[in-house]
């Protein structure tokens, strides 16, 4: 975190606060918040700018599902201010490891957003070139890659490389064993880390306190012996100050943190899933009424820091964006069966080429 | 040549291994100052430092997790699963991102990485010590699973593990620890894909892996004072399986039988019967046999006897072979025929009924 006076560090673990961090009320109004600084205002518009694009692409991406062309969609509806926040607090050397649930953070982050929807589309496991964007692939079995960003920036300090990590992970996972693991190791090995839990309120259809008696899963970090953050996952200010400060000190030497950012999920878990059985529609619609996009942009308004035509600007910005995905994503794909046993292993084994054969046969048969 | 232990010929594998690439990392439970539980380490950590061989978190998802993305990231490590049993906690790291990351990202990140697991039984351990895991990550599409039996290949195979572009699961047969053999410093054995005949016979094939080839040698010599002409292949490499060394060695003899710890019910040696009478239908005098571990849980010191396959069961299943059917063949010694496929057969082969 950036501290704005000369306070030493609170020795971890210092206990998150019960509220969490915040910058801009629901209303778009600053908060005085001591210990955390605002993002300046380019970083502001920046980051309404990845809100707006990311939401028209989110948008896309479920109208794309309800056609057909994509297998799955876990929408990031609700959550922009903390995948656009988080992304964008990552320096260029620094590395991502996504979930499923985050295509925005990764289109945020450049990804072609084509290739984003690769995995999603059921083309093929992951679309994009991880090393090229920094990306690891979006990971399915929760909580399993947040030791990979351990090791990996393990490999980078034996390298030289002051690289840090963001795991994006949500509030269900952290039961996950490997969610204790990787926050171990990286407390251990005091690891350039940070875990950004999203805690959207469900895993899908079961509410966050039947996974966790902590006080708040920033708690968590009191136990490993390092920092823990509990910030509004709805404020993209305050996500992106408290995601860039924690990053900054894991570059420096300080060591992991794990952020909890509150937000909610105000899509289905995924097109397939059937919120009426366990939730409210009033839950929504109380959360539809804190939206981190409605937020920054009254704040950027009343600070005159935004009109209108700049608004306008990143609207078609998104619009241009999902034109795009939705042209690149109206034929069909060729999807070449021969690429099945390609990549198993650095080269095929003698039992693949076999099976290979097998198959182009087969085909040639049909 | 200087004669080791298997495990001292690990431990001068990793030693050169470390000090021949600076990309090498050895890590995991009680490796470094003690050297590991079986010394496998041993002086390690003192030879090359803390950061090269170190002891991490006791927590083997953790383990090989970290070993995930240190190899995104152009390391080459190489960790311990403490025990066969204990590589369970890995298994999802194993099989959902070990075995898959090369294919998903098509390519782009490929995991050169080496866990070493220690198995199976016959050291008289108690509980979860003495587990053959084998067909668990040979049934995993995406690994390299391999397993000496002897120190020269002990060594051999380590190092081509660790400069294997792919990920490998090298299973180590902890009771041949502390058998020795031969080992040329820094000398290479046949490539690690490749099962070797390690008696050549006539008569029957007995193929087998890590901790039972030994077995099966000792178990070939006793048949031969029986008058029987046993030939040893040790597999060597579980995944993949080399077709080519098996089917030779049965279509010669005839008759094979798969030798391994495991229980046998849907163990590894299934999948051997399998893919050899697939391909040496017409040769085989017999079907071929398993012999295997009770399907049980491993059983405890006082009674693994019982369970572990030795000589005398071995001996039994390959009086099992229909050797009376010996008795109506032609001489083995008779002209050979040439088959379609161009490989030379016995006369006796060409029998539409053997
Ligand atoms: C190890 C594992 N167990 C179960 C699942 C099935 N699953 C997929 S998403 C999900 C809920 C995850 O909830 P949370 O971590 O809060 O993330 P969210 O989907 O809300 O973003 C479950 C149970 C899985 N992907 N991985």
């Amino acid at each position: 975190m950036k501290r704005i006076d000369e306070r030493p560090a609170p020795a971890p673990p210092g206990l998150p606060s019960l509220e969490p961090v915040r910058l801009v009320d629901r209303h778009g109004r600053r908060v005085d918040t001591p210990l955390y600084q605002s993002p300046g205002n380019a970083v502001l518009l920046e980051l309404l700018r990845g809100m707006v694009v990311g939401r028209r692409f989110d948008q896309q991406a479920g109208a794309l599902t309800r056609q057909g062309r994509l297998a799955v969609y876990p929408s990031s509806h609700g959550q922009e201010a903390c995948q656009v926040g988080g992304a964008l607090a990552l320096d260029e050397g620094d590395w991502l490891f996504p979930t499923y649930r985050d295509s925005v953070a990764l289109v945020t982050r450049g990804v072609d957003p084509v290739e984003v929807l690769t995995l999603l589309r059921g083309n093929w496991h992951s679309g994009y070139d991880s090393n090229r964007y920094r990306c690891a692939p979006q990971c399915t079995p929760l909580a399993t890659n947040a030791s990979h960003a351990v090791g990996l920036t393990y490999a980078a300090r034996r390298k030289g490389e002051n690289v840090a990590a963001l795991v994006l992970m949500g509030d269900g996972a952290t039961s996950e064993g490997d969610a204790h693991e990787a926050y171990n190791f990286a407390a251990v090995w005091n690891a350039p880390v940070v875990f950004l839990i999203q805690n959207n309120q469900w895993a899908i259809s079961v509410p966050v306190h039947k996974q966790s008696k902590a006080p708040t899963l920033a708690h968590k970090a009191i136990g490993y012996g390092i920092r823990g953050h509990h910030v509004d996952g709805n404020d993209a200010a305050a996500v992106h100050s408290v995601v860039s400060g924690a990053l900054a000190d894991a570059r420096a030497g300080k060591g992991p943190a794990i952020i909890e950012a509150q937000t909610y999920r105000i899509d289905p878990h995924t097109n397939a899933d059937a919120p009426q059985r366990y939730r409210d529609a009033t839950e929504v619609d109380r959360w539809r009424g804190r939206d981190p996009l409605n937020r920054l942009e009254a704040l950027l308004r009343a600070e005159g820091l935004l009109d209108d035509d700049a608004l306008a600007a990143m609207a078609a910005e998104g619009e241009a964006l999902a034109t795009r995905v939705r042209e690149r994503m109206a034929g069909e794909d060729t999807l070449d069966p021969d690429e099945l046993f390609a990549h198993v292993f650095a080269s095929p084994t003698a039992q693949l080429l076999e099976q290979r054969q097998a198959l182009r046969d087969e085909l040639r048969e049909a | 040549m200087t004669e080791l232990t298997m495990a001292q010929a690990l431990n001068l594998a990793l030693r050169d291994a470390l000090a021949e690439d600076e990309r090498v990392l050895v890590y995991g439970e009680d490796v470094g100052p003690l050297g590991g539980v079986f010394r496998v380490t041993d002086g390690l950590t003192e030879a090359f430092g803390e950061d090269r061989c170190f002891d991490s978190p006791l927590a083997e998802s953790g383990i090989v997790g970290t070993a995930v993305g240190m190899a995104m990231y152009g390391q080459r490590p190489v960790v311990e699963m403490q025990f066969d049993a204990f590589g369970y906690p890995a298994f999802e790291q194993v099989v959902s991102h070990v075995a898959k990351m090369g294919n998903r990202t098509r390519g782009g990140l490929r995991l050169p990485l080496v866990i070493r697991i220690p198995y199976g039984g016959g050291i008289g351990g108690v509980e979860h010590h003495s587990d053959s895991s084998e067909a668990y990550y040979a049934h995993t599409p995406g690994l390299r699973v391999v397993t000496p039996a002897t120190p020269a290949d002990a060594y051999s195979m380590l190092r081509e593990a660790i400069e294997s572009p792919d990920p490998v699961v090298f299973l180590e047969p902890k009771r041949r620890y502390w058998s020795k053999g031969e080992v040329e410093p820094g000398a290479r054995t046949e490539p690690m894909d490749r099962a070797v005949v390690r008696r050549v016979g006539t008569d029957a094939t007995l193929i087998a892996y890590g901790p039972m080839v030994t077995t099966a040698l000792d178990t070939a010599a006793a048949a031969s004072a029986e008058g029987l002409d046993i030939e040893v292949v040790d597999l060597r490499s579980l995944a993949p399986f080399d077709d080519a060394t098996v089917t030779a060695s049965v279509r010669k003899t005839g008759r094979a039988v798969v030798v391994h710890e495991a229980s046998t019910f849907g163990g590894y040696g299934a999948e051997v019967v399998a893919r050899v009478t697939e391909r040496c239908f017409h040769y085989l005098d017999a079907p071929v046999l398993r012999v295997g571990g009770f399907d049980i849980p491993y059983p405890p010191p006082k009674l693994e006897e019982h369970h572990l396959p030795g000589v005398d069961r071995i001996l039994d299943t390959l009086a099992r072979l229909q050797w009376e059917s010996r008795w109506v063949e032609p001489e083995r010694s008779a002209p050979s025929a040439v088959a379609p496929n161009g490989l030379v057969l016995p006369a006796h082969d060409t029998r539409v009924n053997a």
